[in-house]
């Protein structure tokens, strides 16, 4: 199952020119600054906009076609849309929100008993909209997007309008509901730690351009991106529970044919979750050190060197295995090491460094 | 007998009125189309013309030799000058530019991304019209009835040209106090009259305000 975009629309003072395909299920991010032009996409995806040209086709199903003259309306794309805010209709009761949608579709493949449960929402059906938080209104909003049956879940920065508490409160609800319906999701935010939780797939914009577009541990481990001129830059990867060791209160985790160790888990073993690995806390070496307190050394190889001047600094991909870390270290620690591309290193992480997700842990 | 008749006349004037205010209200707060201009101007003649000059210009369409009137007469049988249903048409051409105003207002106060989302959920454009839209602005629509309700009570001028002053047919409670006074010793008759108008008017206007209000509640503001 694919998603194919390919567009082309000009405003007076902006330009978007785009062209991707990703694969589905799973979940794509579009990821850029505000103005790059996410939510034009979104837009004209939906129906809402018709644009100066463009293709769009879910798999076999042709959604717009500007050079055939194709242009399905809003309400027969198949399409869930959650916006930013979460426009729920004012003069009806939570319960007819969830059900607009769905009294409209034609099939019953998700059921109301099971967005309820899933959304928490069985204790709300009889409220106003009014009488609602931020963050039970935007769970209402996705509930009712996912009622209506769509084949694909779109996401308009569902979150940007929350504070931290109430995204922290929607994000797992989130991560469920990718783990429990298997529904292609869409999802648009200028947001890393959202990208580090949902996406499987990325595609960065850039003023209304495609920066790169690929999966989120190959985009999150490459040095030339804006992703990693960000402070918070890193590489995402999953990984899976090999072992935990009560006494010595570590968790084993495999990075594909590495291993890594992390402070200890909860969740059982074998199960799929997400680390992120910080640029600035990866240490380079040539030789593996010993008598040192981290724990994990990596051995692997220089991929790529990129500078970063502002921060006159330098980010070393570093290949282990068939996954890849990116360290951000100093021009001159570079140059004392001798790295070059192919250059072999261990790459040094310290267990209370890496960040673990566990989104399919909350489906339990 | 003229209270009956003018609570009658006005009550028609704003049922048959409305729809056409509402199309009209959409049409300009929604669609760019040549004319769009003409169309606002027309709507808001009433208000500006003499309404003598708006009954003789009804007269001039809908009398039994005018164009709209003599294909009514002959293929309805209907005839509007100088009969009750006359004085509704009047009343109601009248009342229409404030009507539509009201209703404008509403619709410009609507959420468009209301109307897009209920769009992505599977509504085509009159399902949305009819179950969105349409609860939204309904206290702007109820509150533009009521007071083209009250305004219709007092109509004068384009009645008595277009449906003359006929006593029990088209002479409602302002054309009955007019009456009233052009006879001598009228006036306490006419007091009587003017007095029930007033009250009238005020219990129409409190409708109008506690049912807006009732409605805003109702959709949570």
């Amino acid at each position: 199952m694919t998603l194919a975009i390919a567009l082309r629309h000009f405003f007076p003072n902006f330009a978007l020119d785009v062209a991707f395909t990703v694969p589905l299920p799973g979940t794509v991010v579009l990821f850029g600054p505000s103005g790059s032009g996410k939510s034009t996409i979104i837009t004209i995806l939906a129906g809402l906009l018709r644009p100066d040209w463009g293709r769009i086709a879910l798999d076999e199903r042709v959604l717009l076609d500007t050079e055939s003259g194709i242009c399905l309306p809003p309400e027969r794309r198949g399409l869930g849309v959650v916006f930013q805010n979460a426009r729920l209709f004012p003069h009806l009761s939570v319960r007819g929100n969830l059900l607009f949608g769905a009294r409209r579709a034609e099939e019953r493949r998700i059921g109301f008993e099971e967005v309820t449960e899933l959304l928490g929402l069985k204790h709300l059906l009889e409220r106003r909209p009014h009488a609602l938080s931020g963050g039970e209104a935007q769970r209402v909003a996705i509930g009712r997007a996912l009622l209506a049956q769509p084949r694909l879940l779109v996401m308009d920065e569902p979150l940007a309008s929350l504070d931290q508490p109430r995204k922290a409160e929607i994000l797992p609800y989130l991560a469920r509901l990718k783990t429990a319906l298997g529904l292609p999701i869409l999802y648009v935010t200028h947001a890393l730690d959202e990208v580090a939780q949902l996406a499987d797939w990325m595609v960065l914009l850039e003023a209304g351009r495609i920066r790169a577009a690929g999966s989120l541990a190959e985009l999150s481990s490459r040095g030339n991106l804006p992703l990693a001129l960000r402070d918070d830059a890193g590489a995402v990867l999953s990984a899976r529970v090999l072992r935990h060791d009560a006494e010595r209160q570590l968790s084993l985790l495999a990075l594909g044919t590495a291993a890594l160790w992390v402070p200890l888990l909860s969740a059982p073993l074998g199960t799929e979750l997400r680390v992120r690995i910080p640029a600035r806390e990866v240490i380079l070496a040539t030789d593996a050190p010993r008598a040192i307190s981290v724990h994990n050394a990596l051995a692997g190889s220089v991929r790529a060197i990129t500078p970063d001047p502002l921060r006159h600094a330098a980010l070393v991909e570093v290949a282990i295995g068939e996954h890849a870390l990116l360290a951000r270290v100093t021009p001159d620690a570079v140059s004392r090491l001798g790295l070059t591309p192919g250059s072999a290193v261990f790459a040094l992480v310290k267990s209370v460094a890496v960040e673990v997700f566990a989104p399919s842990a909350a489906s339990s | 007998m003229a209270v009956r008749l003018t609570l009658l006349v006005a009550a028609r004037a704003v049922l048959f009125g409305l729809p056409p205010a509402l199309l009209a209200a959409y049409a300009l707060a929604r669609w760019r189309f040549p004319g769009r201009g003409l169309l606002n101007a027309v709507v808001n003649l009433p208000l500006v013309l003499p309404p003598v000059v708006v009954g003789w210009l009804l007269l001039l369409m809908f009398g039994v030799r005018g164009p709209l009137g003599a294909w009514l007469f002959s293929h309805f049988g209907i005839r509007l000058a100088f009969t009750s249903a006359g004085a509704s048409l009047a009343c109601g051409v009248m009342i229409f530019p404030q009507m539509v105003r009201a209703v404008r207002q509403g619709l410009e106060s609507v959420d468009r991304g209301l109307e897009d989302a209920a769009r992505t959920l599977g509504a085509t454009r009159l399902d949305c019209f009819l179950n969105i839209t349409l609860p939204l602005i309904a206290p702007g629509v109820l509150v533009a009835a009521l007071a083209g309700y009250v305004a219709a009570l007092g109509e004068f001028g384009a009645v008595i040209t277009f449906a003359a002053n006929i006593p029990g047919q088209t002479q409602t409670l302002p054309l009955a106090i007019f009456t009233a006074l052009q006879v001598p010793g009228g006036e306490a008759q006419a007091g009587r009259l003017a007095g029930v108008s007033i009250l009238l008017a005020l219990a129409g206007l409190g409708a109008a305000e506690w049912a807006g209000r009732g409605l805003q509640r109702w959709l949570g503001r």
